[in-house]
């Protein structure tokens, strides 16, 4: 499953194009304490310093398995939470610290598109009324006027501008996440987090979401970031793709390369993972298959966080944690935080982890057989 | 490129306005039209209101809501249909020579008072009393719980903290003797009766705010309302209230015999509205020396009032809630 290399390297970002720029951004949540007096707390290491750049009309694919810490980044990125630290800089401005009053007008240009399309929408509220919403918290427009406003982008998303009134309960699940996309398009913002925007909606319906949201892509010159867990949606849609593990960034790099020539071993495990629809080759594909569990968000493994399901992990990866950079010559954009990052053409599958299994700590406390 | 499953069914629709976006093809709704307009949705409401016509109890009790309501308003009508003022006093054919209370009989349908005042008429006032001080104090209870459980529920914290314990404090003193001890301090009267009741009652109705609050306050399109930049008091009453509205209601139409019965129970110590008014409590209190001698209707029609509309009114109660949440389940989130 080659790709051709003739995709070339892609420039260096300069300012003028990026559009969102995270530095080291942390989120630590406290464990809640049944005592009346907190002391010493643990703290869930939800992101754990991850920076990453987002250029204008492009799409960056966010994936990894469930509590990497990707719905937790999206909504740091959206100011829903309060950063632990970190910085923000969205259009040139930072606004990691800024109050919600000083905040409101960046709502206008970056908004989100949420996973459940059930859950997302307020059940008691007509569509219009959740739609029209955006307009009437900015006291944009009213009646009338808002009113035209919100059967413009109803019919910009394709849903019967007639339907108005209805309930959400009314509405299909693909109708309902088309709501979800017009409400977040009131302003055609310029970004769009899609929080795992078609996980729960049937393979047929999440085509044409996606055709959706490529469509106005092109059409209103947005940007989106992209979170998913199914690398094929995935593939598809993103321009370039961060793979991340336990609140990190593992590797990031434009799209095909990350298929053609994945650095991480967690990234060429979960490509391995992907299925393929013809029997005669998944059948003599080789499986990568981690031994071991996600370790707790809580006391995250020394080093490299991946290094107790490596199967090329050394002592160095005990020791100390890889920095997330270009590997085994790659270009600027290909980074990977990887001591013995995944040649090309390598199977990791035969490669055996040169610490014992005693150091291999997956919880503390517990050791794995390999 | 853009799939269009939509352009497959019969009677796609075409948008002109989408068109002049640049030729973006929706993927259109399957075979919208005449035919699917005519197909309306039946909103929550309309489902709960045809489950409660067919409750046959929750029916008559309304009817006889109805009734009781009508009876307040046309009380001076009945009066002076009858011909009796209420509180005019017949001390020759009200009164027995003894001066003791005159029976039922074709002059006096339930019998007078202890004052030779008609009963009948007394009772028709005495509704207005009870059903104005039992919607009114129950709004007020209602107004005040649900602002206070809304902002401890969404603002959490230090706020929440702060309103829970009073709600706690209010809740740990016994409705009746706290109500009385306000009345006493402010006077007995109309309007002093009904702040009382709604100050003193209110809590109950907080608590259960709340916890509806606390839950809903975690739902996506809260977030969603967040991301769009909404403040807290927009999120509270146009995006949380709508979705207490059903159990509010369902703890109104439970609250007001409450309310009404708690009213009466102020009335029969004594701390009602000052007499001459008519007032069922009252009526009851003062009937009691008079029941040992015989005079049993002075006491059993205004406690028949009293409880035909505690009754009607908790039935239809329960009606509503049933109405709203037929599996039991669903009312509280």
């Amino acid at each position: 499953m080659n790709t051709d290399l003739s995709a070339t390297p892609q420039a260096p970002a300069t300012d003028a194009d990026v559009l969102l720029r995270v530095e080291n951004l942390v989120k630590y949540f406290p464990v809640q304490s049944t005592r009346l007096i907190q002391r010493q707390r643990d703290m869930v290491h939800a992101v754990d310093g991850v920076s990453l750049e987002v250029r204008s009309g492009e799409t960056l694919g966010l994936v990894g398995e469930t509590g990497c810490g990707k719905s937790t980044l999206a909504r740091c990125i959206m100011r829903l939470y309060e950063i632990t630290s970190g910085r923000i800089v969205f259009d040139g401005q930072d606004i990691s610290k800024l109050s919600v009053r000083r905040m409101r007008p960046f709502r206008r240009q970056m908004q989100m598109i949420f996973q459940d399309p059930y859950g997302s929408l307020n059940p008691r509220r007509r569509v219009g009324s959740i739609i029209g919403d955006p307009y009437a918290i900015h006291g944009i427009a009213s009646g009338q006027e808002r009113k035209r406003l919100v059967q413009e982008v109803m019919e910009l998303v394709g849903l019967n501008p007639e339907h108005y009134n209805r309930f959400p309960a009314e509405f299909s699940g693909g109708q309902r996440q088309r709501i979800g996309v017009a409400r977040a398009l009131a302003f055609r913002p310029k970004l769009i987090v899609c929080d795992e925007p078609v996980s729960a909606l049937d393979v047929s319906i999440q085509a044409q979401i996606i055709n959706l949201l490529a469509d106005l892509q092109a059409e209103l010159g947005l940007t989106y970031i992209f979170i998913a867990h199914d690398l094929s949606v995935v593939r598809h849609v993103s321009n370039s793709v961060a793979v991340m593990y336990l609140g990190q960034i593992s590797e990031s790099a434009p799209v095909e390369q990350l298929w053609g020539h994945p650095r991480h071993p967690y990234t060429d495990a979960l490509l391995s993972a992907v299925p393929i629809p013809n029997p005669d080759q998944a059948a003599r594909r080789e499986r990568i298959i981690l031994v071991g569990d996600v370790p707790s968000p809580i006391s995250p493994p020394s080093g490299c966080r991946f290094h107790p399901r490596c199967p090329k992990a050394g002592q160095v990866c005990v020791d100390d944690m890889p920095a997330l950079s270009p590997r085994l010559g790659d270009g600027p954009d290909h980074l990977a935080a990887c001591h013995f990052p995944v040649e090309d053409g390598e199977d990791i599958s035969k490669a055996r982890p040169t610490i014992g299994a005693e150091e291999r700590i997956i919880e503390p406390g517990v050791v794995s057989g390999s | 490129m853009s799939l269009n499953p939509g352009d497959v069914g019969a009677g796609s629709v075409h948008y002109p306005l989408a068109d002049q976006i640049g030729g973006l093809l929706p993927a259109a709704p399957v075979a919208e039209g005449a035919a699917a307009r005519k197909i309306e949705g039946r909103s929550p409401w309309r489902l709960a209101v045809e489950r409660i016509r067919r409750d046959r109890a929750s029916m008559i009790s309304l009817g006889v809501i109805v009734v009781i309501v009508l009876v307040a308003i046309l009380a001076p009508v009945i009066a002076a249909v009858i011909g009796h003022g209420v509180n005019q006093q017949f001390r020759t054919t009200g009164l027995t020579a003894v001066g003791q209370p005159v029976g039922p009989d074709s002059t006096f349908w339930f019998g007078t008072d202890d004052q030779g005042r008609d009963i009948l008429v007394r009772i028709a006032y005495g509704t207005r009393i009870s059903l104005f001080v039992g919607v009114i104090a129950t709004a007020i209870t209602i107004a005040i719980g649900a602002v206070v459980g809304l902002a401890a529920g969404y603002f959490g914290k230090l706020v929440d903290t702060l309103l829970a314990r009073l709600m706690d404090l209010l809740l740990a003193f016994p409705f009746l003797l706290l109500a009385i001890a306000l009345v006493s301090v402010f006077q007995p009267g109309l309007t002093v009766i009904i702040v009382v009741i709604g100050v003193v009652s209110w809590a109950s109705v907080g608590r259960i705010v709340r916890g509806q609050v606390l839950s809903i306050r975690e739902k996506e399109y809260i977030e969603a309302a967040r991301a769009l930049g909404a403040g807290p008091w927009r999120i509270m009453f146009i995006d949380i209230l709508p979705n207490l509205i059903a159990p509010i209601i369902v703890y109104a139409s439970l609250l007001i015999p409450l309310t009404i019965v708690f009213e009466a129970s102020l009335a029969f110590v004594g701390l009602g509205v000052p007499p001459p008014t008519a007032d069922w409590g009252k009526m009851i209190s003062d009937a009691s020396q008079y029941y040992a001698n015989g005079a049993w209707w002075f006491l059993v029609f205004p406690s028949l009032a009293l409880l035909i509309t505690t009754l009607a009114f908790n039935i239809l109660g329960d009606g509503v809630r049933d109405a709203f949440d037929p599996r039991g389940d669903q009312l509280f989130v």
